[in-house]
């Protein structure tokens, strides 16, 4: 059992195909994470389905939900003398007002890609003269990495290391999407990696408040024709619920290691997300014990203003699921991987880039 | 940085470390959120951070279904193949 190729199996997506066509019925379903979004696209999951199922995206793609003036917050500390910032590789492409991060790390020399915020944390201990700060971006399953990185270096006495974090908390995003009527959001397929940190209990509010069906779902071709499946049983039977298609990889409890140290780590704050806008309870502010090592208590970013979305550019409605890529007039003609204009084209996970790559497929 | 494959363990060190294999090209990994994990097991990673390790009886709970399925689509006529 090697978890890759059995779940790409095409003789057993018939059985699953045939069953979604005996329950179709016209449905909107969003799909949280860049993971599924990319799968989604690259296995043409769409066409194997009945027109009357939509399969929309949502702002799972962490790169793309984060403002540009975050962005520009990051170019802006790289630019100041002595600082090295360290950053993952996609969020390096997405254009802003003062460039993008590649362009400095090819220029100036002062931005230094990474995989994991503990390379971060090995330049800290050597390059003792230089203060090292780790841009942390993403969901729930990153954020874990960067809370154990905060108390390593706390742990080392690591001074010369810091976070600027834009770490973002999905649940109460998707109560804002599910009361949004332009999204019309009638079932949700939810993010597998982010659930085996918090658990699917996590969105029993879409389903008891809101009486929406929630799968929480894998990120092989048949994991997401199952859920497509187990969302139409779940209508038809008029209850809806949270279920768990992704059981080997999804524990009940989630990850309690990893929330016990976002919990000491981190602390809750409002957070702006692209498209969205300001959400309370969505994101992960640095909390006082861990002060020493924020970047926004050692620095005084406030001079970054927010940044208006690029002209023409339908990111902020994509996200939301309002809009398709297809439907922005720059998509394939002056926005594309090579180029972008949005962050949805920048990131491998974002809506625009994966209907970029896999259009015509 | 979402995209995590599943990846084998291929050995554990000392310090939360391990060795682990994702398509043939070894990287290391922190199994700290992990403590289960051990040599064999297939993990998920994010970040440089094994965050969950794979249930192969579940797994294979899952394939069953799908193969109960594709066997039963086999033997029902499709809606759309009558008359």
């Amino acid at each position: 059992m090697k978890f890759i190729s059995e779940f790409r199996e095409g003789a057993l997506g018939s059985g699953l195909v045939r069953r979604i066509e005996r329950l179709s019925r016209p449905i909107r379903i969003m799909e949280v994470c860049g993971g599924h979004t990319h799968v989604i696209c690259r296995y043409g999951i769409r066409d194997l389905l009945p027109p009357d199922i939509q399969l929309i995206h949502g702002p799972g793609c962490p790169v793309c939900v984060i403002p540009q003036h975050e962005i520009e917050k990051a170019i802006e500390l790289s630019t100041r003398p002595g600082i090295l910032l360290c950053c993952f590789g996609d969020v390096m492409r997405v254009p802003t007002r003062r460039g993008t991060l590649f362009s400095l790390a090819r220029g100036r020399g002062s931005v230094k890609m990474v995989y994991s915020p503990l390379e971060a944390i090995e330049m800290a201990a050597a390059l003792p003269d230089k203060e090292i700060v780790f841009f942390a971006i993403g969901f729930e399953t990153t954020a874990p990495s960067t809370a154990l990185a905060l108390k390593r270096a706390s742990s080392q006495g690591l001074a010369n290391f810091k976070v600027l974090s834009t770490h973002f908390i999905i649940p109460p995003a998707l109560r804002v999407l599910v009361k949004d009527s332009s999204s019309r959001i009638g079932a949700f397929i939810a993010p597998g990696h982010v659930t085996t940190i918090i658990g699917p209990d996590a969105y029993c509010f879409l389903a008891d408040e809101y009486n929406r069906p929630v799968v929480v779902t894998g990120f092989e071709p048949l994991d997401l024709l199952q859920a497509i499946m187990l969302i139409l049983q779940q209508a038809a039977e008029g209850k809806p619920r949270v279920e768990n298609q992704y059981t080997r990889a999804v524990r009940v409890q989630g990850n309690r290691r990893a929330l016990e140290a976002m919990d000491e780590v981190f602390e809750i704050r409002p957070a702006i997300w692209r498209g969205l806008g300001l959400i309370p309870g969505t994101g992960l502010g640095i909390a006082p014990a861990f002060a020493p090592w924020d970047a926004e208590k050692a620095w005084d970013l406030s001079q970054v203003e927010p940044a208006p979305e690029p002209p023409g550019c339908l990111c902020g409605d994509v996200l939301k699921g309002v809009s398709q890529p297809k439907d922005c007039s720059l998509f394939a003609v002056s926005c594309t991987p090579d180029s972008p204009v949005g962050p949805c084209m920048v990131s491998p996970e974002g809506a625009c880039a994966a209907h970029y790559r896999y259009r015509g497929a | 940085m979402c995209l995590a494959i599943p990846a084998k363990v291929i050995s554990v060190e000392p310090g939360g470390l391990a060795m682990i294999e994702i398509e043939g090209v070894r990287h290391k990994a922190s199994v700290e959120l992990v403590p289960e994990a051990e040599v064999g097991s297939y993990v998920i990673v994010h970040a440089g951070f094994a965050i969950s390790v794979l249930d192969q009886e579940e797994a294979q709970g899952t394939l069953k279904l799908f193969q109960e399925m594709a066997e039963m689509a086999a033997e029902t006529p499709h809606v759309g193949d009558i008359g």
